[in-house]
């Protein structure tokens, strides 16, 4: 166990590459999340509203992706995404091309997330009172008008608290993706420590750091869910 | 006073409606005429087809036979799978519910907007008036349904009563040539019946062309200019109200308004 002085050096060596990992960790669970979001309002969407081979698509995407581990998930997709690229490039006559860590981890990322999202969306739409999605088609909204206005908002108070446990997720899954190689700030953690031998001061402060990227992220969350339940009644 | 029948043009003409739910066959082929400045009102027992018979002139629920005209302009079909008709034009459609506004037994209010917002939402984002004199017209409707100091205040912050007045001057701004009423104050408590009714007269006055279905009988024989009375699907007994609540020629009529009062 480092002293405390030594401790400090250790950090002051080691706390740049910690807080570069968690730029990066924030950065990956922000584009996979908002990526994950849109495949999610599509796969609602294509729930509620699709033909029954679009549903049945859909249904195997979400039951799939929330059987089976996140961990061996991210491995399968990383490894059948890029070869299956690579071949498809291959067979158009392109050479194969080394998809960077970045892409590849929001990919995958963004591929889970979509089908929590997908439910999550789902739920929400459907906690709707139909009055109100049937007064909009009784006005004359065209459906496009009718979802932007009337269903995307009237479902948010419904969604946010689960769209937050989702953010909450990603943020964590996203340390998985150091398994395909992705530095962020679970591997960037593992360096330091393994460096340094220091594996509990390394660990403490990389969770004291999830910790912070939560509280701040609930603060938010907990701000947007009260501005979209503005016409709610309090108790309920 | 009940009003002379309108000599105006036809506003909403239904000819011939079915209407199954599955094996249920709920409108057995009614047919109705509303004239520019009728008030048509539609009585008769829960299930007898009233508000599937509303719904189903602004396609709301695709009837299974039958023809709707709306100010001369037929609703253009097409047989869907399920058997029933459905709109084939749907821009034709959405131009003719423009036409028809429709207040709902529940309201219907959108909850995340303000109920100036619920006003002016489909003047601005359907009939792209512009916004400014949008917000002009819907205070103006405000203020004649009395809820003028209440236009920043969220629905879920209203009473019954005036979240259906709300609702009422939402049908309104979209100057629709007729508003069809759907048991406006059925989910109303007693003391605020009153005021609802008020703001309905206040239009038939006005010479507003409506169809409404209600269960208030005394309001219905006094502001309509005809009265239908469904009995499982079928029109059982029409005409002018003196008429049909003066000497009623079907039993099963005497017998429902005797067990309403
Ligand atoms: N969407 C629906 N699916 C199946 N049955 C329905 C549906 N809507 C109405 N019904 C049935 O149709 C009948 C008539 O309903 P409705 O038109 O609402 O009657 P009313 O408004 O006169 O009380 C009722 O038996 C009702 O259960
Ligand atoms: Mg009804």
């Amino acid at each position: 166990m480092p002293t405390k002085a030594g401790s400090l050096e250790l950090l002051s060596q080691w706390g740049g590459n910690l807080l570069v990992g968690a730029l990066s960790t924030i950065q990956i669970s922000l584009w996979a999340y908002a990526f994950g979001l849109c495949l999610g309002l599509l796969g609602a969407v294509g729930k509620l509203n699709g033909g029954r081979v679009a549903r049945g698509i859909l249904d195997g995407y979400t039951t799939i992706v929330r059987s089976v581990p996140e961990l061996v998930l991210i491995v399968i997709l990383y490894y059948a995404g890029t070869d299956t690229l690579n071949r498809v490039l291959a067979h158009f006559g392109f050479d194969a091309v080394r998809i960077s860590g970045f892409m590849a981890a929001v990919f995958v990322l963004a591929f889970v997330q979509g089908a929590y999202s997908t439910e999550v969306l789902r739920g929400a739409i459907q906690a709707i009172p139909i009055g109100q999605i049937e007064a909009a088609r009784a006005f004359g909204m065209a459906p496009v008008l009718r979802f932007r206005r009337i269903i995307l908002p009237a479902m948010l108070p419904y969604a946010i608290p689960g769209l937050a446990n989702l953010w909450l997720n990603v943020t964590k899954d996203s340390a998985l993706v150091a398994v395909v190689g992705y530095s962020e700030l679970a591997l960037a953690t593992r360096q330091a420590a393994g460096g340094t031998k220091a594996y509990f001061l390394f660990y403490v402060v990389a969770a004291g750091i999830y910790l912070t990227i939560s509280i701040v992220s609930l603060f938010f969350f907990g701000r947007l869910e009260r501005r979209f339940r503005r016409g709610q009644h309090k108790a309920r | 006073m009940a009003k002379a029948n309108g000599n105006g043009q036809p506003a909403v003409i239904v000819e011939d409606l079915h209407k199954s739910f599955g094996e249920l066959e709920v409108l057995r082929g009614v047919s109705l005429t509303a004239h520019e400045g009728d008030v048509v009102s539609i009585i008769g027992a829960s299930g007898s087809g009233k508000s599937t018979l509303l719904r189903c002139i602004n396609f709301l629920e695709s009837p299974t036979r039958g023809r709707i005209t709306v100010t001369g302009e037929e609703v253009a079909v097409k047989t869907g799978h399920d058997g029933n008709l459905h709109p084939s034009d749907r821009r034709q459609l959405e131009r003719i519910r423009t036409r028809l506004g429709m207040v709902f037994q529940s309201f219907n209010l959108w909850p995340h907007m303000t109920v100036l917002g619920n006003v002016i939402e489909v003047p601005v984002h359907v009939l792209k008036v512009p916004k400014a004199e949008a917000i002009e017209r819907a205070e103006k409707l405000l203020q004649k349904v009395g809820l003028h100091e209440k236009k920043d205040q969220y629905p879920a912050f209203l009473s019954g009563g005036q979240q259906q007045r709300a609702a009422i001057a939402r049908a309104l701004a979209m100057e629709p040539k007729v508003m069809l009423f759907d048991e406006p104050t059925s989910a109303l408590d007693p003391e605020l019946v009153g005021e609802v009714l008020k703001v309905i007269r206040d239009l038939a006055d006005e010479g507003r062309t409506m169809i409404l279905v209600t269960h208030e009988m005394a309001f219905a024989r006094e502001v309509s200019s005809h009265v239908m009375f469904l009995y499982k699907g079928l029109v059982e007994e029409e005409g002018p109200p003196a008429q049909v609540f003066g000497s009623p020629k079907s039993e099963r009529f005497r017998q429902f308004v005797k067990n309403i009062k």
